[in-house]
């Protein structure tokens, strides 16, 4: 190539890790994120460890309070609580961070598209994601959890699996949460369209697929990186609520939202079994929404103080 | 001012049309038409029966055609019964959308009076100790999921020191004061959930207007601290704050769908939720219009607001494609 105009590409700050270290938070919900990753991969293992499992009920032993067998005690229906929240961690950690590579993955395809092409497909697709975003969102989600899959033309096989709600429920949170990376895309495209690199590579002849890929994808990965991981922060809150409200991950698989289904019942004889569950989602969210924070003031020159 | 408006208003109407009709493809997608749970029901019904009915109904009709009846019927005032109450929908919802202001106004209002004042003060004191703390409350109040922190409000305060009742809705026959007691935990509760957000913005533009030149200005002045807060940087900061309160609408409504079903209070929220569960089709169709409408009015409003409190802000869509 004749003109080589700089692509300043990924940010490679070599300060990045000093910066990021300096948000002690940040660094605080790092090592918490891969202690929970940790413990919910080696959930089985951890369970031929104590010698339970994890989905045996044990009628004659229900709401027990912990004890050495039993850490965390027993729920409603006799199984090991301690167990059943890293089972519960497998699959809301699954779900918060496939579905928001899902929305993150659409959520950049629309704004790349929005923001190189302008014109109606902008218009369009801009007008879209504002009607997303102007949709009372938990209602939208129940109506969208409700649906049956054999209307819509699923095998049973499918629609009858036991995996089944896992996939849908990730489906769905993915189909609402890409209007935030869409609009950040959008935005930082349509500025970098117009610099020199991309002007010089367009007129050495270089496609627009190419143009995107090469030039412009690399020069928002930050704000992508940063608006996902506050994804996956928000879709285990709405994984958790979904499943609460019976219309998210179906029982006898464990998540920290379906834990909760019938605690309600249990507050007076065994308030701690509403407990753990919830701490689980609070501390997993806070820790996505504090490295989200961190990565920001890490990979963003702007936003530092 | 007037053109915008018309723009806005007819840009909303488009979205609630096309929300409308996918709502009422989607109701069709749920588990079991009317008729079906009627057979289920019913065992002396038998195919043929079944058949007759869906044609007296419509219901082997396409999706088009039926859609337009329904709409045609909605446009009259129209929208069908209520398969759980048993009542016209309309006579259903009016009660229970006033049952959600009721939760929610003084959410809203309470939660201004606690930001406002917080977040000017953790701007004011940037980076120190009671900025920490009130980042930190904020950041805690985003994490929490709502249902759980519901659930601890009613281990503390109904469950472990019996202080309060632990259902918004009092027996029927009880007075005011009753009702207004019931009411504490739901409205703490939403409240504490809710305003983080509100400090959060309240906070970042308070930063912003504290680093103008005027409020240097004023400072150099010699303008007492109370002074420079209220009428300085109060008025410009509250700007963002109307937009967030405006655009929250949409996100109370589902907090309060949440906090409605935990504390037994019969709102919008909760009977979208029951009606879903319950193949009320009608009435679910209607709640959840209702919901979008009032959160597409919520973002119009943010948007006026925006032009009627800073004059310099015209209100034209800025062409940024081309």
């Amino acid at each position: 190539m004749a003109v080589e105009y700089s692509n300043p590409g990924l940010p490679t700050h070599d300060g990045f890790w000093r910066q990021f270290a300096r948000h002690r938070l940040a660094l605080l919900a790092l090592a918490l994120v891969v202690l929970l990753a940790l413990l919910a991969l080696f959930a089985p293992a951890l369970e031929m460890l104590l010698g339970l499992d994890a989905g045996a009920a044990d009628l004659f032993n229900r709401l027990a309070p912990p004890s050495a067998d039993h850490w965390l005690g027993t729920d409603e229906a006799g199984r090991d609580v301690f167990l059943r929240l890293l089972y519960g961690g497998r699959v809301s950690l699954m779900v918060g961070i496939i579905a928001a590579l899902l929305a993150a993955l659409l959520g950049t395809m629309i704004g790349l598209i929005a923001g190189y092409f302008g014109g109606w497909p902008d218009g369009f697709l801009m007008r879209a994601t504002d009607a997303v975003i102007a949709l009372p969102l938990l209602p939208l989600l129940i109506v969208l959890a409700a649906v049956d899959p054999q209307k819509l033309g699923l095998p049973d096989s499918i629609a009858q699996s036991e995996l089944f709600s896992l996939y849908r429920i990730i489906l769905i949170i993915s189909l609402v949460g890409w209007t935030t990376v869409a609009r950040l895309v959008r935005a930082e495209t349509l500025s970098l369209r117009r610099r020199e690199f991309v002007i010089a590579a367009r007129a050495q002849g270089l496609g627009s697929p190419a143009i995107l890929c090469r030039h412009i994808l690399p020069n928002v990965a930050s704000p992508i990186v940063v608006a996902t991981t506050l994804t996956i922060g928000n879709v285990i809150l709405l994984e958790s609520v979904l499943s609460f409200l019976a219309l998210g991950i179906q029982p006898p698989t464990a998540s920290w939202g379906n834990m909760l289904n019938n605690v309600q019942d249990y507050l007076w004889d065994a308030p701690m079994l509403a407990v753990w569950p919830g701490l689980m989602i609070f501390v997993t969210v806070i820790a996505f929404n504090f490295l989200g924070d961190g990565l920001q003031d890490a990979l963003d020159p702007r936003a530092r103080r | 001012m007037a053109a915008f408006l018309a723009r806005r208003l007819a840009q909303s109407g488009l979205i609630l049309f096309i929300v409308i009709f996918l709502t009422y493809w989607l109701m069709g997608l749920m588990p079991g038409d009317p008729i079906d749970l009627m057979v289920q029901s019913n065992p002396d019904l038998t195919p043929a029966d079944a058949a007759r009915l869906k044609a007296l109904y419509g219901l082997d009709q396409p999706i088009i055609t039926r859609f337009w009846n329904w709409l045609t019927q909605a446009l009259q005032g129209d929208f069908g019964y209520s398969r759980l109450f048993g009542q016209p929908v309309w006579e259903v919802l009016w009660p229970r959308l006033v049952n959600t202001l009721i939760l929610m106004l003084p959410v809203v209002l309470l939660s201004i009076v606690i930001a406002v004042p917080l977040g000017l003060l953790a701007a004011r004191k940037a980076y120190g100790w009671f900025d920490y703390t009130v980042n930190l409350a904020s950041f805690a109040g985003i994490s929490v999921p709502p249902f759980w922190f519901a659930i601890l409000m009613i281990i503390g305060f109904a469950v472990t020191l019996n202080w309060l009742p632990a259902s918004a809705a009092p027996p029927g026959d009880a007075g005011l004061m009753d009702h207004l007691r019931h009411l504490i935990l739901p409205v703490a509760t939403l409240t504490i959930l809710n305003v983080g957000t509100y400090l959060r913005f309240m906070r970042a533009a308070s930063l912003q207007t504290l680093r103008q030149d005027y409020v240097r200005t004023a400072l150099a002045k010699g303008v007492s601290e109370t002074r420079l807060l209220t009428h300085h940087v109060l008025r410009n900061a509250l700007l963002p704050l109307v937009t967030i309160i405006a655009l929250s609408f949409g996100s109370l409504f589902s907090g309060t769908l949440i906090i409605e079903t935990i504390f037994a209070w019969p709102g919008m929220g909760k009977t979208i939720y029951d009606s879903v569960l319950g193949n009320d089709y009608n009435l679910a169709m209607v709640g959840f219009l209702l919901a979008t409408a009032t959160t597409l009015l919520g973002n119009i409003l943010a948007d006026l607001c925006y032009g009627l409190l800073d004059p310099r802000i015209e209100l034209e869509e800025v062409k940024l494609g081309g």
